[in-house]
């Protein structure tokens, strides 16, 4: 009975005691529960409340990125408004190496959709290997409108490729204008770090490229414009989903030239295959008219980095088409020197116009012969004839009476030996010959049978055609010289506001004008009946001029200059200066065509064509052959 | 209301439990609320999930209906056809993504795991009621072995978030069948130094998570991007939320898997602090009623097999929402009855349909 009555009892006890400690344990868990609870809620607290700040800018930093706008660049028009730099919208293929995998590959599946030439794959290479891996960099340039329809269509099989539609900067006029106008090319490191010097980095966010030479690098600043900005709100993979708020970018300023293009193909094209340098500029306010140097090259090759190739035939030519013969050419002026020589004679008073020097066709100096090339010695030798006939001993004997220095003193205020400040880099300053000159060159003394040769242009003496050019138009212009500058005004395009580069007068040479006529006249007679009279004989106009000759290689005492047998670079350089008309100077002019021999046979006729053109419109039917 | 009308009510309605199907919906239309968000406004993935929904709701009435008894000789079948399946997927099984978590049974693919969940709780749940006169030391380690063989396959698969749920509920029966205190003490202890092993067993892409976690910036586009961008998204939504549909780490792409398994970061972006208050509040309240039906079932088995699900369930809900706001390491659980997805919103309400049959099924039992 007992068991019975205890066994039940027991049971139930048990289970009940069992669903109690069952309980406690759910009591505990439920304790883990509200426990684990209570931290995710501090945790969200946390993140939601306390970090709140934190994160909201996060998500804003992830949400909104601002990107640039590239303004356009300004136009450069020559004075009658032909086009020569401009911009046109066109198709790029253009590749981040650091999303696009094997490049190799992609460029080699590329190749089978659109045409990529090996030219292609050599300029991106190089640009490869100048640009960081997250920039993308254009594979092909300049796409048709099916070439961008099929890789459209590919696309998906091309991470990291993308078609851009861009402005691309063109120069119509090609080589003609190479040196003058320049051209841009994608912006380097050390640029990067100008601009940053200079504040100006944050404007060139989003430009890829940058005014290289000419006025594209000197007139950079007005060119290019201001950058826009754009705020958008970004998907996780960069894309802008919609546009926040935008500043628009304002649009580089147009460049208008006192260069006249015309004038300038028309001096390009008188060289014929001649190498050689025109500079030509209006005397009345030093606006430059042509600058020319031939060979050029084509600056659309530059644009959007030069392949590797292209690169070396222009560099490794003998005939350095990428050197600026006008602005950085330096040679011996020549004869053409005379007729400064012969102001700084009249200047100092060592000579009167009048006087006659004897000329039996060599100066003797210290033992050495100064010789006359020409077969016939002149005879008596006043100074107007002296520059008409180009009397050498004229002026080794005015050279030897007025000294170096003086020499130097006269010649500095015409600009010879000092830079112009013209409005492009990359001019030389020539070499105009001192004793101070010497010392500081050459740590030697000057040797007074040095000076004589400097009377005649030769020697040490070394200038660029813009510099004779300019000095050319100082005399044209009476003695008053202005800088000479290729750019006539910047026009803002909004506003259609001008603002002029100023004709600057650099100095008033002060020329007594009974001196500059004596010059001038000669000058007008070196045309007539001198040594250029042949090339403007039928010329409707007066214009004043003169030839000279620079030499190339020593000629040995006592042997003569012949010049079939002296190799082709070797030859002389041939030089003419002139301005026209002669009573009242509008242009005035340098040229200088290289190893081309006596300065009337090659130089002057290229003159004549310009001037042709310049004061009649009369344009020439071949390239100017030599007299 | 005629007759026959309101007997089939009383049909329908009889075996479910009003409580818990008010938090179930409650927490269902949460997600689609989110879903919707997340989805940017389109309305395919939401009447998908609306169709999930209605299959769920139609496994947890089918399983409300069955009297627990009959599961409980279901119990020993489903296990031992489990870990066949298991040892299956190990030999024969597909590899998706890397991990080898497939069986391809002839008409379709079938992830055996998945049917683990339910069959290990009621294995274990079938072999403490079997033995609950007589309960020994010896009892407690043969559950543990039932527990660590499905564990260590499912483990090998790989696919560590479901091994450590799945041990989570046999760990959490274990514990509510009375495991005496000293060994928890003991294994705890083991644990501890056992970690080092369970490190080495890991496999790279799993150490990975961990160290991840551990400082997600070290690899903020790999890994570490999910947990960065979800912690921005919670975040940066502060106390009130930036409102539905307004979102912008949610809209803008920002968040993986935003309607699945990071559909929490949508909800708390766009909800703040006070939408997840009232989100733990709602789980709270559900899995305090599964407490309550839990700790008034009338038989050992129903007890543990009600608290297991119960805790399972909050376990899911914790180590996703741990993982979205950057305490877990990232493992591949949905967020309970809210995240895009048919299996794990059938399985969770196959287990709600399980407790509503235990709550009311009791009558029959003690008459």
């Amino acid at each position: 009975m007992s068991e019975l009555s205890i066994n039940p009892g027991i049971e139930i006890r048990d289970s009940e005691r069992e669903l109690q400690r069952f309980r406690g344990r759910l009591a505990l868990t439920g304790i883990f529960v509200l426990l684990l609870f209570g931290l995710l809620f501090l945790r969200f607290a946390y993140l939601q409340v306390v970090q709140h700040r934190h994160y909201s800018t996060l998500a804003e930093a992830n949400r909104i990125s601002v990107l640039p706008i590239a303004p356009h660049r300004g136009v450069i028009l020559d004075r009658n408004g032909v086009l020569l730099a401009h911009n046109y919208s066109a198709y790029t293929l253009e590749i981040t190496p650091s999303r696009a995998g094997n490049l190799e590959q992609t460029i080699d599946e590329l190749a089978t959709i659109v045409e990529i030439t090996p030219r292609d794959r050599r300029r991106f290479r190089k640009l490869l290997e100048e640009s960081k891996r997250f920039e993308s960099l254009p594979i092909r340039t300049r796409l048709s409108d099916e070439e961008i329809a099929r890789f459209a269509v590919h696309r998906y099989r091309f991470p990291g490729v993308e078609a851009k539609a861009r402005l691309f900067r063109q120069y119509p006029q090609g080589e003609i204008f190479s040196h003058v106008v320049g051209h841009i090319g994608r912006i380097n490191q050390r640029e990067i770090e100008q601009l940053e010097k200079s504040g100006r980095l944050a404007n060139y966010r989003g430009s890829d490229y940058i005014g290289k030479t000419g006025l594209e690098q000197s007139y950079e600043a007005a060119l290019h414009g201001t950058t826009g900005v754009e705020e958008v709100e970004v998907d996780s993979g960069g894309r802008a989903v919609r546009v926040l708020s935008r500043t628009p970018p304002v649009s580089g300023n147009n460049l208008v030239l006192n260069l006249d293009a015309k004038l300038q193909e028309v001096a390009y094209q008188a060289f014929g295959d001649r190498r050689g340098a025109l500079v030509a500029i209006d005397p009345r306010n030093g606006g430059v008219l042509a600058l020319v140097s031939k060979p050029g090259f084509d600056p659309n090759l530059f644009v959007d980095g030069i392949d590797p190739q292209s690169w070396n035939e222009l560099n490794g030519s003998p005939d350095k088409p990428l050197l600026n013969r006008a602005a950085a050419g330096t040679y011996p002026p020549g004869s053409t020197f005379k007729p400064f020589m012969a102001l700084a004679a009249l200047f100092y008073g060592k000579r009167s116009p009048q006087q006659v020097i004897s000329d039996p066709g060599y100066f003797m100096f210290g033992g050495h012969r100064f010789r006359d090339g020409r077969p016939v010695p002149l005879g008596a030798v006043d100074m107007h004839r002296s520059i008409v006939v180009s009397s050498d001993v004229y002026y080794y004997t005015l050279a030897n009476e007025l000294g170096i220095d003086p020499i130097a003193r006269f010649m500095e205020k015409f600009g010879f030996g000092s830079r112009t400040g013209i409005d492009i880099a990359g001019e030389s300053a020539g070499v105009l010959p001192s004793t101070e000159w010497k010392l500081r060159r050459f740590k030697q003394k000057w040797y007074a049978g040095e000076t004589i040769s400097v009377g005649i242009g030769q020697g040490y003496n070394s200038y660029t055609p813009l510099q004779l050019a300019s000095a050319t138009a100082t005399i044209a212009n009476d003695g008053v010289m202005y800088r000479p500058h290729i750019v006539d005004y910047v026009e803002d395009i909004r506003s259609g506001e001008k603002t002029p580069v100023e004709p600057k007068p650099l100095r008033d040479l002060a020329l007594k004008p009974e001196h500059l006529k004596v010059v001038k006249d000669a000058m007008v007679g070196v045309n007539k009946e001198g040594t250029s009279a042949r090339v403007f004989a039928d010329a409707p106009y007066v214009a004043a001029g003169k030839t000279g000759t620079a030499q190339v290689i020593a000629i040995k005492q006592g042997e003569k200059y012949v010049e079939s047998r002296v190799a082709e670079r070797h030859r002389d350089h041939a030089w003419f200066i002139v301005y026209a008309p002669a009573d009242n100077p509008t242009i005035a002019l340098a040229v200088i065509a290289e190893n081309s021999g006596f300065g009337a046979r090659a130089a002057a006729p290229v003159a004549r064509q310009v001037l042709d053109y310049h004061l009649l419109g009369k344009l020439p039917a071949k390239p100017a052959e030599a007299d | 209301m005629p007759f026959v009308l309101r007997r089939l009510l009383v049909l329908l309605t009889r075996h479910i439990d009003g409580v818990l199907l008010s938090a179930i919906l409650l927490l269902m239309f949460t997600g689609l609320l989110t879903l919707f968000s997340a989805a940017n406004g389109s309305f395919g993935r939401l009447s998908d999930q609306l169709i999930n929904m209605m299959v769920a709701l139609g496994v947890m009435w089918a399983f409300a209906n069955i009297p627990p008894h009959y599961l409980m000789r279901m119990a020993v079948p489903l296990f031992l056809t489990g870990c066949a399946l298991l040892v299956g997927v190990a030999l024969f099984g597909e590899i998706v993504n890397g991990a080898r978590r497939w069986l391809n049974i002839g008409i379709t693919r079938i992830q055996p795991s998945e049917l683990m969940k339910i069959a290990l709780p009621l294995m274990l749940a079938w072999y403490f009621n079997r033995n609950e006169a007589s309960l020994k030391l010896r009892n407690y380690v043969i559950a543990a072995v039932m527990l660590a063989v499905p564990a260590a396959l499912i483990m090998r698969q790989p696919d560590l978030g479901t091994a450590l749920l799945i041990s989570a509920s046999g760990g959490y029966l274990i514990f509510l069948a009375g495991l005496p205190w000293r060994i928890i003490i003991a294994l705890a202890a083991a644990a501890a130094a056992g970690m080092p092993l369970l490190w080495s067993l890991m496999h790279d892409y799993q150490r990975q998570r961990v160290l991840t976690l551990l400082d997600p910036g070290s690899d903020p586009l790999g890994a570490g991007y999910h947990t960065i961008q979800s912690t921005i998204a919670v975040g940066s939504g502060g106390v009130l939320g930036k409102g539905w549909m307004n979102g912008t780490q949610t809209h803008l792409d920002f968040i993986p898997e935003r309607t699945t398994d990071f559909i929490f970061a949508v909800y708390a972006e766009e909800f703040g602090l006070l939408g997840n208050a009232a989100l733990l509040g709602l789980y709270l309240f559900l899995i305090g009623r599964a407490m309550v039906i839990t700790a008034n079932a009338p038989t050992l088995f129903a007890r543990l097999l009600a608290g297991s699900i119960t805790l399972t369930f909050f376990t899911y809900a914790f180590v996703n929402m741990g993982m979205v706001s950057g305490i877990l390491p990232v493992v591949g659980v949905p967020l309970p009855l809210v995240s895009y997805g048919g299996t794990s919103l059938v399985s969770i309400c196959l287990g709600f349909g399980i407790l509503m049959s235990i709550n009311t099924h009791k009558k029959l039992v003690q008459t």
